[in-house]
């Protein structure tokens, strides 16, 4: 179409990308980082397998390739976390602290669905400036059932028979789904023993670190059982 | 999955209750979406605050779930110190004064309160607003126009306990048909003179899909794909 040259200006000024028409959003600090990394645990009969890889990284660096992201707070549970691993000290400190002054106080550790239920509350005490963690909470009831408990940010909590967190979460929990739930599977076979569940979960782990930049190095595994705990680390991808 | 993680609360879902006859219907979806991602299919959102109220969870699902739990707490602790139980209109009322407090703080909470007291049955819609609105139905969610569709077509008031509950189920089915944040499993609880009962504990609801197709004639219940693609 044709222009008048005077009238140039009026038509194409809005629409170039010049340097003057871009606006910046300046850049304020955030007290919140995202040190990634993907945790995950599975509850069966007598037992709670709960795992995490061990690398904590800020944007496309690498931290540390050896940092856990596991806590055993009871003899029967285990708190996994992922997202901001500051977060996570704060929190882990603040449940050691307060489950000893309970065993102090009531001369037994606490069963695992007190410890959901205080986790729970302290992160939702923070409501207005939440723990950037992404919590699962694994252990074994009162009838040494394996249960897991997955949280959100502020504290909203619900029993599941299995959970994965964190970065890694979409690739790894739909694997489960179709594996100990057998949703879109034809032929419903479901791992039996802790044997088989272990290999899920390494098989689960090396596949989100083919895909997830931020899960690689290590796999740390802890399984609780009535008898006591059991850790085995195994190497994954350290690119 | 971009952005903040910290603002994608679990929210996304259809509730709803009626009053009718026999009592108060309650009926529930069960998905918890974070942002685009499911984050669970099997959440309860009917919070049982004690043996003669509930409460349902729309918004927020910590907010819902820490709030109502701290009603539960009140509701036990004034039966305690004044030997009688709360009234639903004074628990709901509760429960509002509390969410007025914090308005524009950003907490996000469309519950139910429904229960029964010595008046009889009382269903109310209370939200983070600080509204709080005694009714005969209501939907909250995301997919509470779909689910108000159904029930404003079918809803009497002297429907029978089994009509109900086909009504309520019916209504979540659609609503979680065409609404991408709510599915899952229906659960449906019935609140009548005596408290509440438990009626459904979670229907699939990719099974009542088939089920009502095939009462509309629709017999491709799924074997026709399998033979096709296996």
């Amino acid at each position: 179409m044709y222009i008048p040259v005077n009238e140039v200006q009026k038509h194409f000024k809005s629409e170039t990308p010049m340097m003057s028409n871009i606006t910046h959003k300046s850049d304020q600090w955030s007290p919140y980082h995202d040190n990634s990394g993907t945790v995950l645990a599975i509850g069966i009969p007598g037992a709670v397998l709960v795992a995490g890889d061990t690398r904590l990284s800020n944007g496309y660096n690498i931290l540390t390739r050896d940092a856990t992201k596991l806590s055993q707070l009871t003899d029967k549970c285990v708190l996994a976390t992922a997202g901001q691993y500051a977060d996570f000290i704060a929190l882990r400190k603040f449940l050691q602290q307060r489950l000893q002054l309970y065993e102090f106080q009531n001369e037994v550790q606490a069963s695992t669905q007190t410890v959901a239920h205080l986790l729970s509350r302290e992160l939702y005490s923070r409501r207005f400036f939440p723990y950037y963690t992404f919590n699962l909470l694994a252990g074994l009831d009162e009838n040494n059932h394996g249960v897991v408990y997955g949280y959100d940010a502020i504290g909203s909590y619900d029993q599941m028979t299995y959970g994965v967190q964190g970065s890694g979460q979409e690739l790894v929990v739909a694997v489960l789904d179709n594996q100990l739930k057998g949703y879109n599977k034809i032929n419903k076979t479901f791992p039996q023993t802790q044997q088989e569940i272990l290999d899920l979960i390494l098989d689960c782990f090396s596949c989100a670190a083919e895909r997830d930049i931020h899960t690689g190095d290590n796999v740390e595994i802890l399984i609780i059982t009535p008898t006591g705990t059991e850790r085995i680390v195994k190497p994954l991808r350290k690119d | 999955m971009g952005g903040n993680k910290l603002n994608n609360f679990k929210h996304g879902t259809t509730t709803l209750g009626f009053v009718f006859k026999e009592g108060i219907l309650l009926a529930v979806d069960s998905r918890a979406s974070m942002g685009s991602f499911l984050s669970s299919e099997q959440v309860r959102k009917v919070i049982e605050i004690n043996e003669y109220l509930l409460g349902t969870m729309a918004g927020g699902a910590a907010d819902c779930q820490y709030w109502l739990a701290y009603l539960a707490n009140h509701c036990r602790t004034y039966e305690l110190k004044n030997g009688s139980k709360l009234s639903v209109a004074a628990a709901s009322k509760f429960l509002q004064g509390i969410l007025i407090g914090y308005k524009n703080s950003g907490l996000s909470m469309g519950c139910m309160i429904a229960g029964t007291d010595l008046s009889g049955q009382h269903l109310y819609y209370i939200d983070n607003d600080g509204m709080r609105l005694k009714g005969d139905i209501f939907s909250v969610g995301s997919g509470s126009t779909y689910a108000y569709g159904v029930l404003d077509n079918h809803y009497r008031y002297d429907l029978s306990l089994n009509e109900a509950v086909e009504l309520g189920v019916r209504a979540i089915y659609h609503a979680t048909h065409r609404d991408t944040a709510s599915g899952g499993v229906v659960r449906v609880y019935h609140i009548h003179q005596n408290g509440w009962t438990k009626v459904h504990d979670g229907i699939d609801v990719v099974d009542l899909h088939y089920k009502f197709a095939q009462q509309k004639g629709l017999v491709g219940d799924g074997d026709e794909a399998k033979q096709r693609l296996f």
